[in-house]
């Protein structure tokens, strides 16, 4: 049996422009095998909340260098709980401070991937927590 | 579980027409079960199919349209497809992205879809996410194609209403057209209308209709026959061509009059349910083939499968002869 | 320059090492790979001898500095003369902690100042906008208003001090503000020095903080030459960018060629509009990046200033030789410096700053090495611009103009990028322009193709980054970060509200009114309407409404 796809909505949240790293990470999501959704820059979490329940997504990814991710990312995760998306797997990447980490951890982003990360590295984390969510909701 | 994801879709909440579509995609025996409880819900609908080669402007065209119907209190629901990569089975589903204008609109909704490995223009669920925004009340379903290879005929299988979107400037006029696109499209749209040859594509398309003789074309530099007009009781529709900007919104009240004026002709000829008809007729013909294919498969013995395709290979028996092998086994 | 004879001699000469020396050296130890490539995918040999440079013309091709074509330098003296100028761009927080920085900066022997501004500023959102939330501050300073301007400035003389502002859609206003506040001082516009960058070709391409359509925009960047071609005479109207293309994961090659078309593009809007040409061309300037592959940098530099010397006196008829000139502003590349193992960067950033000199750049930033990790702490900035006075003092390197010049192997890599952007500039041109080109997202696709198999070397350690994919180590990081003061937001919205208060609104309405209709009209230069609204204290976000409703928003091509 075919494995279930795995579908990730990628977005920049804020007034943050630099998106090589979003595209570069679509790309290789989709050679990994995934179905990706980039809405593109300047969203609002809210507009990021309502794009992954629409889409029906496994995972959000939030890219941002622009320093405010404090102020933008607890809160999209917030809005996504709120919408009943309690599963969904939500990471980040971009330019986040090592202290600043343990606060968005706690907010709920499962991971955060600082520069440097190789793509192969959120590939694996990406298949294996999904694989992990979807065999806890089975035996739920 | 599944009931009430079916209740609360046809009472419209999201969530629930979001799983619905993701368990249709996911094409197991859930998603049959749920497709049957919605069924009775559906056929209000008006689903509008949007096709076009790549690069058209059909995302930003279906954006307009989708606001014209908002501003006219329509609820829209809007399915865009892309292509699954055959190496990866990966995809960027890159239309929603052209949508910003719909993002706010709590009276849209809008889902992304993969082909997921289905040979046409569309997902192969497609008409399963169509029916679940139908039951969920959604009165336009605007259903975005990938735009190559037999998109245009997945299409007009699914959609009441099939516009065919064309650009000036991908080749000679005459040769732009595809073959097959006469006889599927409902409207014309010429996009990107303020560009060079705009007027040509349009007259090219003018020219090609209005052939009511067989007649002889230079299409895609080989000589082609045109299909003389069908001699018929029937009341014909003479597909409109409508010039638009999407991207300045210009020509989109046009196109909306256009498809609504389509809609009309639909309902008052009885052309609606000859649609309906052959929509349901290909849908059941599709399903009961592959229901009797898994039927024949489940009965036949893998191995004796593999060991009769290993003849064929080796040109012992024929194709025919091994499917007759196979099938003969189960009367 | 090396006749026909000699060259041929040296070819002969050079098969017979290759079969001998060089064999025998091979099969003892042979190369550490099989192909060599530089970062614009250009197979670089193993070694270059002037067969590889045939018909090399030393006067046609490079002739003396500060004359044309200008390959060796734009100025006779260059460095001998005047030194580049330190100008390190900095800005976060409240316009009183900026105007802190600047003069840290300054007395540690910056020699230009240079201003980042944050995201709701870069977009001409006031602070209080809701489209600002939670972004005050965080990547440069803060100004919704000339009060802040005034602020930021304090204690700074404009008239001797030269000010870069990295400020596009809204360039116009923030200039505006500049001007306002050396006219309340006194100080005349034609004693003011400095730049905007003012760049909208490449926001599309690469930044993306553009807000209106093309048309507009490039209407009010001609406006902006137009104004100070009369006016502000000693100001920069525009730094055509290459940097952010370059970031956004352009090749070294794509940079200079795309660069240097949008700056065609410009040349061809002001001469639309009327203008002279050596009426604004001497003010038009250039803004490149300074990336990893040190020769490979310094051979675009030479490259760029020949083509633009070049395309000025031939394709645009440039009269004036500081026409020709192409005078340039260089930052190093953010991109390459990494997170793990920061005071790496330090060394990253000599390299490059290096490569900038040798290049012959008119002004230099050089990044701090906490880049990656967040603003810039004091001595992380002080560190980047002792490197630059180390250079400049200390290595000699600016003892003698264009030193590399004559080199084989710089020469034929000069050459060979002036080849392949001469490529794009015929693809380009064939497409309709470079805005026809952004609309079918030519750049934007070329940018993220290269981007990606950047990527994907690193992954697959094809390339390798120091600290990130090999010698790495798992130390935590101990390098002070800097922090933007929490009071600076509540002391910036008090200033706002206030302005908002104590200004003449009456005033304020009919100076915007003004500038509506101005701005509906093509033929109005829209600067003095513009200064006007400053000059009553109208915000930023005001202003840049009226022009949104007028001009309207661009939405992008999208290409992943």
């Amino acid at each position: 049996m075919a494995e279930e796809k795995i579908r990730v909505l990628i977005a920049k949240p804020g007034l943050d422009g630099h998106d090589r790293g979003a595209k570069v990470v679509a790309r290789a999501l989709r050679d990994a095998g995934m179905e990706v959704i980039y809405t593109g820059l300047r969203q609002t979490p809210e507009m990021i909340a309502e794009a992954a329940l629409q889409e029906d997504v496994d995972v959000v990814g939030l890219s941002i260098l622009s320093g405010a991710h404090m102020a933008l990312l607890p809160k999209t995760v917030q809005l996504l709980r709120e919408k009943g998306l309690d599963h969904v797997l939500v990471v980040a990447g971009g330019i986040i401070p090592d202290e600043d980490i343990p606060k968005l951890k706690e907010a709920g982003i499962a991971e955060v991937f600082g520069p440097g990360t190789s793509t192969q590295t959120i590939v694996e984390y990406i298949r294996n927590k999904v694989a992990e969510i979807r065999r806890s909701r089975k035996n739920a | 579980m599944l009931d009430e994801l079916v209740r609360a879709a046809i009472l419209g909440d999201k969530r629930a027409i979001a799983r619905l579509i993701s368990i249709a995609e996911n094409n197991g025996t859930l998603a049959r079960e749920a497709l049957k409880a919605l069924y009775p819900y559906t056929g209000k609908a008006h689903v509008i199919g949007v096709t076009g080669a790549p690069g058209t402007g059909k995302s930003t065209l279906v954006n307009e349209l989708a606001k014209e119907y908002r501003l006219r209190g329509f609820k829209v629901g809007i399915v865009a497809v892309d292509p699954t990569s055959p190496f990866t089975g990966g995809a960027i589903l890159g239309d929603r992205i052209r949508m910003r204008d719909l993002y706010n609109d709590p009276g849209v909704f809008i889902r992304s879809m993969a082909t997921r490995g289905s040979l046409g223009g569309l997902a192969r669920a497609t008409a399963d996410a169509v029916k679940i925004l139908d039951a969920a009340g959604y009165d336009k379903i605007l259903v975005e194609t990938v735009g190559a290879g037999q998109a245009e005929v997945d299409i007009a299988s699914t959609a009441h209403t099939t516009i065919v979107v064309e650009v000036p400037g991908l080749g000679d006029d005459i040769q732009v057209i595809k073959a097959g696109i006469l006889e599927v499209a409902d409207i014309f749209v010429v996009n990107k209308a303020d560009l060079e040859g705009a007027d040509g594509v349009a007259l090219s398309l003018e020219v090609m209709m209005s052939l009511g003789n067989s007649e002889k074309i230079l299409h895609h530099g080989i000589l082609m026959e045109i299909k003389p007009a069908t001699e018929s009781s029937q009341p014909r529709w003479r597909p409109p061509i409508c010039k638009t900007i999407a991207t300045r919104g210009e020509g989109i009240k046009a196109l909306a009059e256009a498809i609504e004026k389509h809609l009309a002709f639909l309902k008052e000829s009885g052309a609606w349910e000859e649609r309906e008809k052959l929509r349901a007729s290909r849908e059941v013909e599709e399903i009961l083939r592959t229901e009797l294919l898994k039927r024949v498969l489940s009965k036949v013995d893998r191995q004796a499968i593999e060991e009769i395709l290993g003849r064929v290979v080796k040109r012992e028996i024929d194709p025919y002869t091994a499917a007759e092998k196979l099938a003969g086994g189960l009367t | 320059m090396f006749d026909k004879e000699a060259l041929k001699k040296i070819k002969e000469r050079q098969e017979q090492w290759e079969e001998t020396t060089l064999q025998q050296w091979l099969a003892r130890l042979p190369e550490r790979d099989e192909l060599f490539r530089n970062l614009s995918d250009m197979p670089i040999a193993r070694l270059y001898t002037p067969a590889d440079i045939p018909d090399f013309d030393y006067l046609e091709e490079l002739g003396f500095p500060g004359e044309y074509p200008f390959t060796r330098g734009i100025h006779a003296t260059m460095y001998r003369g005047r030194l580049w100028t330190m100008r390190m761009f900095s800005g976060y927080g409240s316009a009183e902690e900026t105007n802190e920085r600047f003069k840290y900066l300054l007395k540690h022997g910056e020699t230009g100042l240079s201003v980042a501004f944050d995201t709701p500023t870069l977009y001409g959102y006031d602070t209080d906008d809701p489209m600002a939330e939670g972004e005050f501050g965080k990547c440069g300073v803060a100004v919704s208003s000339l009060a802040d301007m005034e602020i930021l400035f304090d204690g700074i003389p404009l008239d001797k001090v030269t000010t870069s502002m990295t400020i596009n859609a809204p360039a116009a206003i923030l200039w505006a503000m500049y001007l306002v506040v050396a006219e309340k001082r006194g100080i005349p516009w034609t004693k003011l020095g400095g730049t905007i960058q003012n760049d909208i070709l490449k926001e599309y391409i690469a930044q993306k903080e553009f807000v209106f359509p093309p048309k507009p925009s490039m209407r009010l960047i001609v406006d902006t030459f137009e104004f100070g071609a009369k006016y502000v005479p000693k100001w920069n109207t525009i730094s055509i960018s290459g940097y952010h293309i370059r970031e956004a994961g352009a090749t070294a090659v794509q940079e200079l060629a795309f660069t240097l078309y949008d700056g065609f593009e410009y040349v061809k809007a002001g001469i639309e509009r009327g203008l002279d040409v050596d009426e604004f061309a001497p003010r038009l300037s250039f803004f490149f990046n300074a990336h990893n592959d040190f020769f490979e940098e310094i051979a675009k530099f030479r490259a760029a200033r020949r083509i633009w010397a070049r395309e000025m006196r031939n394709r645009f008829g440039a009269k004036d030789p500081r026409s020709w000139w192409l005078r340039f502003h260089t930052q190093t590349a953010g991109c390459t410096l990494t997170a793990q193992q920061p005071e790496n960067n330090i060394v990253r950033v000599a390299i490059q700053a290096l490569a900038a000199v040798l290049g012959g750049t008119q002004s230099l930033h050089t990044n701090s090495m906490d880049e990656a990790l967040a603003l810039p702490s004091e001595l992380a900035v002080r560190i980047a611009l002792r490197t630059q006075q180390i250079i400049a003092h200390e290595t000699g390197v600016v003892n003698t103009i264009d030193p590399l010049g004559g080199s084989y192997y710089v020469e034929y890599l000069t050459r060979k990028m002036e080849e392949a952007a001469y490529e794009y500039f015929r693809k380009i041109d064939a497409m309709g322009g470079m805005i026809a080109a952004i609309e079918k997202g030519f750049p934007q696709k070329e940018i993220a193709d290269a981007a990606y198999r950047y990527q994907k070397e690193i992954d697959e350690k094809k390339r390798i980054v120091v600290g990130v994919n090999e010698y790495v180590s798992d130390e935590p990081i101990t390098i002070p970060i800097h922090k933007i003061d929490p009071e600076g937001e509540r002391r910036h919205r008090e200033r706002l509200a206030r302005v908002r208060r104590e200004r003449d609104n009456e005033r304020v309405r009919q100076c915007l009114e003004r500038l509506r209709n101005a701005a509906q009209d093509e033929k109005e230069n829209l600067m003095p309407y513009i200064l006007d609204c400053v000059r009553a204290y109208a915000t930023l976000g005001e202003i840049m409404k009226v022009l949104r409703e007028v001009f309207g928003e661009y939405r992008e091509p999208i290409i992943i």
